[in-house]
């Protein structure tokens, strides 16, 4: 057991280390962050100052090492674009995208389940192909098309629910939540939905397989034989035995979910980590990206 | 053995049926048998041969497509063979208990045998507490020979062996106090040595409460010790049928004769093996007249273009030529 663990933890930390390389050589490959950070009218003696404060005249094995020793105790420096902490921009970013990711790991489970059990139960009738070729659209449909679907039915046309940002929040210190004002819950309906498509079909898709599955084994049918009613063999004994790989898949998508609500924040306007990524991206703001990077892979890891 | 008391189970000319895009395969032909309460029919044949059929037929859980074609299943004197699931729900369980082979893959694995149990008697005896249900639950493991039953109550079957766990798929079949018991090789997945014991326990159990029980096996040894009379199955049909020792000691069907020659633990010092040639048709290529002819070496030209019906024999009945217009 414990072998097994160190095993991970040894593997964990091996992913880390490359995932932090390949942050790390961005910032040697993105050109001189001090020509980006200086202006046009900054002297040499200026630039030489920053240069040597960012500790970019360390070799290139120096500047890696202080890199991974900073990275691990938190720090990945300064943002390039506002010179604020990066950790702490990230931090303050963290609250929206896991709120949003919670949200729609729920909503994929509450929906994913019945459909999926539905789906089994009832092979073969009309209901039931029809969903099941759904779940095809839903895991083929890009989740930036859902999203301004989404928008276009119920923020354009209808007026509903907000197409973007996360309405009022509430500061807890340090959590900042969306679920105690009505228009944070408003404004969490539809990019959850967005995100949680995808799991949704995935979870549902999971759940008719297992189903199909245990409704063939031999103490299904033993218990059949025993003259137990066939709904409680559906939800007793099958579902039971198939919600082991459904927790397991849950568990596992979090780290995927965080990963595509990249996309979703950016259609939505939300403001998590992965709108801070995009805006990092395009303002080239290196550590911001680095850090990113970092802790999605992380959180993967963990 | 003429009986006036009406059997416990009987099952009077059934058909059953596969309809499939290249045709119906027909997998039961006429098959006709009685048991009596307290009597154990011992059923064998090939593999194929339509032994499990006929006891799904019985429990009304033929795989789909598979349907009751013709001829009809009454127990105690009731047909159940046209019940909609839900009246079907009642009858399993609470009139007719079933085992089946592995008693490893038979129990769910989430739950304690005692959950398994209490879920069974609650289910067919309506209105019995948790306490009465969990009660019962130990004398019926009791009942089975499983040592410790107030402990091992509330294991899960992998904490069993698998001698023990098939008495806990027999206390299951049990539950209710059923009529009728379809045992469908209930010993074959099991040690050598705990067999004798299984089938034991069922012949035990079967004298004690009156039930009847269809026992499906393989194995003749078993058939000897524990069945009172035996039917023979090939391809479908039922084609022998009478008291064990007479089967066994002086077959009447010619196809039973090269069965239980072929079987070595009876036959007293056989030199060698006798095989029956060639091979039990398949369900599409069952050939006219008696399915046997093309194995039999009694095969006459009437074997070949009519189907022999159930004959009596000496003490049974047999379906071949060889019996018609009585015996020998
Ligand atoms: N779903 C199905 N469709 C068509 N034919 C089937 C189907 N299921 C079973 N059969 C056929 O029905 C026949 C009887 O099968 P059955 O399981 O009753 O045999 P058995 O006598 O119990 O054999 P074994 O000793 O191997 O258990 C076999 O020939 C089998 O091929
Ligand atoms: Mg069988």
């Amino acid at each position: 057991m414990l072998v097994v663990i160190i095993k991970k933890l040894l593997n964990a930390a091996l992913v880390m280390l490359a995932v932090s390389f390949l942050a790390f050589l961005i910032f040697q490959l993105a050109g001189d962050p001090v020509d980006m950070m200086s202006s046009e009218q900054s002297t040499q003696a200026d630039r030489d100052l920053l240069r040597e404060r960012l500790g970019l005249n360390d070799n290139f094995l120096v500047q890696y090492a202080r890199f991974v020793a900073n990275a691990v105790q938190g720090n990945f420096g300064i943002s390039y674009r506002n010179g604020q902490e990066v950790l702490g921009l990230i931090a303050d970013r963290f609250p929206a995208t896991m709120e949003l990711v919670l949200v729609a790991t729920v909503l994929s489970l509450l929906i994913g389940l019945p459909l999926g059990i539905l789906t089994a139960i009832k092979r073969g009738t009309w209901y039931s192909e029809i969903l099941q070729f759904g779940s095809i659209i839903g895991v083929s449909l890009p989740s930036f098309v859902v999203g301004i679907l989404l928008i276009l039915v119920f923020s354009v046309t209808l007026g509903l629910l907000p197409a973007f940002g996360r309405g009022d929040v509430v500061d807890l210190g340090w959590w900042s939540t969306g679920f105690l004002t009505q228009s944070g819950l408003m404004a969490l309906i539809l990019p959850s939905i967005s995100l949680s498509l995808y799991q949704v079909t995935l979870i549902m898709r999971l759940v008719r397989a297992e189903m199909l599955e245990v409704m063939r084994s031999d103490y299904v049918k033993f218990a059949r034989a025993r003259g137990i009613p066939r709904y409680r063999i559906y939800f007793r004994h099958a579902l039971r035995n198939c919600l082991m790989p459904v927790v397991t898949l849950t568990a596992m998508n979090v780290g995927t979910l965080i990963a595509f609500a990249l996309i979703t924040e950016t259609v939505f306007q939300w403001p998590g980590m992965g709108m801070l990524f995009i805006q990092a991206v395009t303002f080239i703001d290196i550590p911001v990206m680095a850090a990113y990077l970092c802790i999605v892979a992380l959180i993967f890891v963990s | 053995m003429l009986d006036t008391a009406s059997p416990c189970l009987e099952v009077r000319n059934l058909v059953v049926e596969f309809p499939g895009r290249h045709g119906t395969l027909t997998a039961l032909n006429d098959v006709s048998l009685a048991i009596r309460s307290g009597e154990i029919l011992g059923v064998v044949g090939e593999s194929g041969a339509g032994k499990s059929m006929t006891g799904a037929a019985i429990l009304g859980l033929l795989e789909r497509p598979g349907q009751i074609a013709g001829g009809e299943i009454l127990l105690s004197g009731r047909r159940i063979d046209a019940l909609s699931d839900r009246e079907m729900e009642k009858v399993r369980g609470r009139e007719i208990g079933a085992i089946f082979q592995d008693p490893l893959t038979s129990l769910n694995p989430l739950f304690t045998v005692g959950a398994q149990l209490s879920e069974t008697i609650r289910q067919h005896i309506p209105g019995s507490s948790r306490t009465k249900a969990r009660a019962r639950a130990i004398e019926l493991l009791q009942e089975v020979g499983i040592p410790g039953p107030q402990e091992r109550i509330d294991h899960f079957p992998h904490q069993f062996s698998g001698g023990m766990r098939q008495r806990v798929v027999i206390a299951l079949a049990l539950a209710a106090r059923p009529r009728l018991i379809i045992a469908d090789e209930p010993t074959t997945a099991l040690d050598v040595s705990i067999q004798a014991q299984i089938s034991g326990l069922l012949r035990k159990l079967s004298k004690e409460h009156d039930t009847a029980v269809m026992l499906v096996t393989h194995d003749m040894g078993v058939i000897a010790e524990t069945a009172d009379r035996v039917a023979v199955m090939y391809a479908g049909r039922l084609i022998e049928i009478g008291p064990v020792d007479e089967v066994l000691k002086s077959p009447a069907h010619p196809y039973t004769r090269g069965l239980m020659a072929s079987i070595p633990a009876l036959g007293a010092r056989v030199e060698r093996l006798h095989q029956i040639d060639g091979s039990m048709p398949r369900l599409n290529a069952i050939p006219q007249g008696c399915a046997f002819n093309p194995r039999c070496k009694q095969a006459g030209p009437r074997c070949r273009r009519e189907r022999p019906d159930l004959m009596p024999t000496r003490t049974g009945e047999a379906a071949c030529w060889l019996y018609e217009g009585g015996v020998e």
